[in-house]
Order: C-alpha cells, then structure tokens, then sequence
C-alpha cells in the first residue's frame, strides 16, 4: 500500500509557492496556457499530495492500491504537472517543455504519455464519471483506496458532471470525493452571469453527497475537509472550495474574469514571481 | 505561421473563424438569427454577433449537447439558429444530439465548429477536432462546409444562412493565406477550380488548398501541371468535378487536415470507385491522435505540408 506524504504547514506553505511558480514559469515560457485556472487550485493539491492525504508512490504509479487524482478540469493542466513534479514524478527541469512538440506534458493531461496523470482530459465535464468508474473498480476488487476528482464551476454545467453525480449518490460511493473549483469564473464571463449554480452545496446534497464549502486557500481549511472526506461512511463528499482565478498573482487577481487561458507576458513574469515569493 | 509554402508568396488574412464571426455579425440584421455559444463566444468570434445584437445570442454555458438541443428548438419555432463552439465540443460532445434532434428531423440548423484540425497546436489532441468531417458527412441531409480562407468563409457563412438545411461549417484557428478575394463568389456543392492542369488533380480544403497550390507550383518546375480543386463543400460533394478530374488527369491526391477515414479523401474516393477508378493518394492526419506543439511543427510532424502533398502527386504518376 502506498504511503501517504505528511509535511507540516510550513513546508506546505513552501510547496504551494514552488508549485505557484512553475505554473507561471511554465505557461510564460510556452507562451500559451491556463495560469489563472492552475493558481486557484494550488492549495487544494498541495494539502491533497502534501499534507497526509493521497497515498501515492512516484516509482509504482500504477499501483492498484493507490489513491487517485483526477484533474477532470484538464485545461489547469499546468498546476497538475507542477505538482506531479514536485511529487516526484519527473523532473522539475521538464516543466519547461510544457505544450512542446515531443514532450509528454502536453496542452491538456495525457494519460498515456505521463505517469502520474490518471485520466486524460480537456473536453469538459467526464472526469467526475471516470472517477466513479475507478470507485466502482476498487470496489470491486475490495481496495480500500480512495477517488478525488476536481471539477471546476463552469465545468459544472455540463450535463454529465449532474449524470455521475446522480449515479455516485445513489450507488453510496463513499470512496469518491469530489472537489469543486469554485472561482466563480469561467471562459468568458462568470459563472453567475451564464449560469448561476447556487445553492451548489444543495444541489450536491439532494444528488446524495454529504457536503462542505470551505475557503480553498486556507491549508487548514483544506486538511480539515480531506480529514472530514475520509471520514463519511455511505456516501460521496463533495468540496466545494471557494478560491481565485489566479490567486497569487496580482495582475491576474485583478482580471479574474478577463484573464482565462492566457499566459502571463514575460515582461511580467519576474513581478509574479516576486509576488508568488517562491523562494521564501 | 507558414503553412510549408515556399513557392508562393501568399498574403495572409483573417483566420476562417474571424471572418465567419463578421459575417454573422453582418447578416445579423435578419431578425430570424439567433446564436447559441457554449461560452467559447470569444473564440468563434460570435461575440461580434453578441454585441450587435445582444438579444438574439444565448451563452448556454458549458453544456453542448443541451446547445444543440435549444437550436433544435429554436429552429422547429422559425428561427434561423446559429450553434458555434469548438468542432470538438460540438461533434463529438452534442453527436447524439445533432444526430436526434437535427439530422433526423431535418431541422435547419446552423453547426459551427472551429479550432478543427491539428493547426491549433499547443492546447493539444483532446481540442483538436479530426473527426468532425467524418461525424458530419455521416448525417443524412448534411451540407458540410470547409472553406479554406476569410473571403471564401464569409461567402459560405452567407450562403450557408440563406439556404434551408441544417448545415456544417467548418472554421479554424490560425490566421491563414488569402486565396481569394472579397467578390469571388462561391456556390455550395460546386468546386472551385483555382488552377488548370491536365496531369495530375489536387482536390483540397481547409488549410490544405493553400499547400496545394504550391505544390502545384513545385510540381510546375518538374513539368508537371496539377489541376487544384479547392473542394469547400465535403457533402453534397461535387460528383462532375471530380469525374472530369479522373477523366482528363491521370490521378487524384486529396489533401485535408481530418483523419484518414471519413472525410474529404473517402468521400472523393467513393465518387472515384463509381464513375470512373483512378490512382488515388491521400495527405491527412492518418489514423492517430495528435500532440501538442507549435501548428507549424505539427503540420510537418504529421504530414501536412506541400511537399507531402507534392510527393504524393509524384507517387501516383509513377505508377
Ligand atoms: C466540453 C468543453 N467545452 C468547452 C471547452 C472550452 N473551455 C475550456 S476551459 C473553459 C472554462 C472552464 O471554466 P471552469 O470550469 O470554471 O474552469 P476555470 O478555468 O475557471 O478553473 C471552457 C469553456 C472545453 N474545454 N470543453
Ligand atoms: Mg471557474
């Protein structure tokens, strides 16, 4: 069985700055990404990787016991490499090849190409079904590992997120934990102009979710409903974690609704990382 | 973006999504258009629609088969509508949709895909669209639509709206060669033959007509003199064209940026095998996914350029 990985606060805080800047390094240097979308879900990996929850091991990541992560928003593809990297899985130095021809960190995550990356994705809205998919599996084989999938707000609308969530509710996956990256935007306005989702928490808990809304930049926060997670008995658990589009980053901060899928220009970079404060 | 073209010096204009999205924003005075996004609006340019006529779009959200669904709808009530997102997101995720509540009651509406084919490079494989021509040629009472630059989009995003059918129109990502201009007309279902030849014919669209007019170029200086057929409608694909291509030229290379099976070349071959066989070759994507990488490098990586188109040519006047 895989181990768990458990650094304390300090240390925590460390990664989610070094994570925070290979996505803005990354994306600057390929000169096209999703910054702003990779920035609002850095604590939740990093407490996820980091801080004694997933139980994973970079040497065997096809590891039938192991917990799994599945990034369903795959356009944040940049934050799940970083972190991968950071966990191990390859090289830091390769973050610099993001979305260049011959390399397996491509636009948005390929399974087949990056171990570490468990399902691919970048059409919107399948990954939550894939994780029911594993839940069922290691169901099945009687394996007590666990299923976390992360969905974005906007992703939120696509019909199948409601088909799977349905489905996982009904069937009492308790194994399966779904977190919401609720930044409140989407492509090209916010969530609440095109598509309005509160009350989300009461939605997840009339599909059968046990329920929480946490602050997902707060590390604490963030422990605290992973602890919770494992905790529920009967039925899936959804986080619904309220974060930034491009948290960390001023200038990104600023144009939450008006930054998505955009790099951020190199004659910007060295302030965002100043910002970030990775070597702190 | 050079598309491989060494031999011609060719302007380069709008990509084909821009110029659909002006032309939909021009025709947008006829009140029976409407506009249905799936917040993608900023990158199929109906946000120009949007803002000149802010009533008859709907952001539908992240949701392409419901899209679908509500063009459906708004098509069965009269209206003219107008469903854009990425070729991907609206073949692949919305086919049953397209398939139920579109082809089967023939209801005129409008699908717009763009950011089709590898040319969009690094968001990679999962949004590039190859697959699309072939889910729409499968649709009975299906018109498919590729145009290879912004004039001859314009004219098709036009002709598309004012004929009664549903309909794809196929745009891309990248700004692209000019290769005609604004008063060329353009008629759905008929060819447009941009280059005589008696030797051999290139049939092409999308992005590929550029490459095969320059391998056509290329081919001149071996005294070889290839006819282009810039073949912008897939279905109802042009029958006479191509039966007097395979009657006066010695073969046929067809040249797309879609898969190997399904599309422009299966399409081109079946008409071939009926009226009147020829030596055929094919430049395409293949059988296999993409990956991420600058258009350009991809175009090359996977076999997209004039001088495969070229080097086909020569392969079927060899034999
Ligand atoms: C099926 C599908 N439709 C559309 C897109 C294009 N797209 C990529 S990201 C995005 C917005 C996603 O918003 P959200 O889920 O809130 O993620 P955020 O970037 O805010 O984290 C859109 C519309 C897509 N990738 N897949
Ligand atoms: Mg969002």
């Amino acid at each position: 069985m895989p181990d768990t990985h458990q650094e304390d606060k300090e240390a925590l805080a460390r990664r989610a700055r070094r994570i925070r800047s290979h996505i803005v390094s990354a994306t600057t240097a390929a000169g096209s990404g999703h910054p702003s979308s990779s920035l609002s879900l850095v604590e939740l990996a990093t407490v996820l990787y980091f801080g004694g929850h997933l139980r994973y091991d970079p040497a065997r990541p096809d590891d039938p016991d192991r917990d799994r992560f599945i990034l369903s928003k795959g356009h944040a593809a940049p934050g799940l490499y970083a972190v991968l990297a950071e966990a191990g899985y390859f090289p830091t130095e390769q973050l610099k090849d993001l979305r260049k021809l011959g390399s397996p960190l491509e636009g948005h995550p390929n399974m087949c190409r990056l171990p570490g990356v468990e399902a691919s994705t970048g059409s919107l809205g399948q990954g939550l079904s894939i994780g029911i998919g594993h839940a069922l599996a290691l169901r099945l084989d009687g394996l007590d590992a666990r299923v976390y999938v992360l969905v974005g707000d906007g992703e939120s609308e696509e019909g199948q997120i409601w088909e799977a969530a349905m489905y996982a509710g009904n069937h009492g996956l308790d194994n399966l934990t779904l977190i919401i990256d609720r930044n409140g935007y989407q492509q090209t306005d916010a969530v609440d102009r095109i598509q309005p989702l509160d009350p989300l928490d009461e939605k997840l808990h009339a599909f059968g979710f046990a329920t929480r809304v946490i602050d997902g930049h707060s590390l604490d926060e963030v422990d605290e409903a992973f602890s919770w997670a494992r905790s529920v008995g009967g039925q899936p658990q959804a986080i619904i974690a309220r974060t930034i589009k491009g948290k960390g980053v001023a200038l990104l901060e600023a144009k939450q609704g008006g930054w998505h899928g955009k790099p951020i220009p190199p004659d910007e970079e060295t302030r965002a990382l100043e910002e970030i404060g990775a070597g702190a | 973006m050079s598309f491989g073209l060494s031999k011609i010096d060719f302007e380069i204009g709008p990509a084909t999504r821009e110029a659909f999205g002006e032309a939909l924003a021009e025709a947008g005075s006829d009140e029976r258009i409407v506009v249905v996004d799936g917040d993608v609006n900023n990158s199929t340019f109906t946000n120009a629609f949007m803002d000149r006529f802010p009533q008859r779009f709907f952001n539908t959200g992240i949701a392409e088969s419901n899209m679908v669904g509500i063009a459906s709808g708004l098509a069965a009530a009269g209206k003219i509508p107008v469903a854009a997102s990425f070729s991907t997101f609206l073949m692949s995720n919305a086919f049953d949709q397209i398939r139920m509540s579109v082809a089967f009651p023939n209801l005129n509406v409008k699908l717009v895909g763009t950011h089709a084919g590898i040319s969009i490079g690094e968001d990679g494989p999962s949004q590039m669209a190859i697959e699309d021509i072939a889910l729409a040629c499968a649709l009975p009472g299906f018109t498919v639509v590729v145009p290879a630059d912004g004039a001859s989009t314009r004219a098709a995003t036009f002709a598309m709206l004012e004929r009664e059918g549903p309909t794809f129109l196929r745009c891309g990502r990248p700004k692209v060669p000019v290769i005609y201009r604004d008063e060329d007309p353009l008629q759905l279902g008929r060819a447009n033959q941009l280059r005589e030849g008696d030797d051999i014919t290139i049939i092409a669209s999308g992005i590929m007509v550029a490459m095969a007019l320059d391998a056509a170029e290329a081919l001149r200086e071996e005294g070889v003199e290839a006819r282009v057929l810039d073949m912008h409608t897939v279905k109802p694909i042009d029958v006479a064209a191509i039966e007097t291509a395979a009657n006066e030229t010695r073969g046929i290379v067809v040249a797309e940026e879609h898969l190997a099976y399904g599309g422009l070349g299966a399409t081109v071959a079946m008409v071939t095998a009926e009226r009147r066989a020829t030596r055929m070759a094919f430049v395409n994507v293949g059988d296999t996914y993409a990956t991420s990488g600058k258009p350009d490098e991809l175009l090359v990586q996977y076999g997209l350029t004039p001088q495969a188109i070229a080097d086909a040519a020569r392969r079927v006047l060899k034999d």
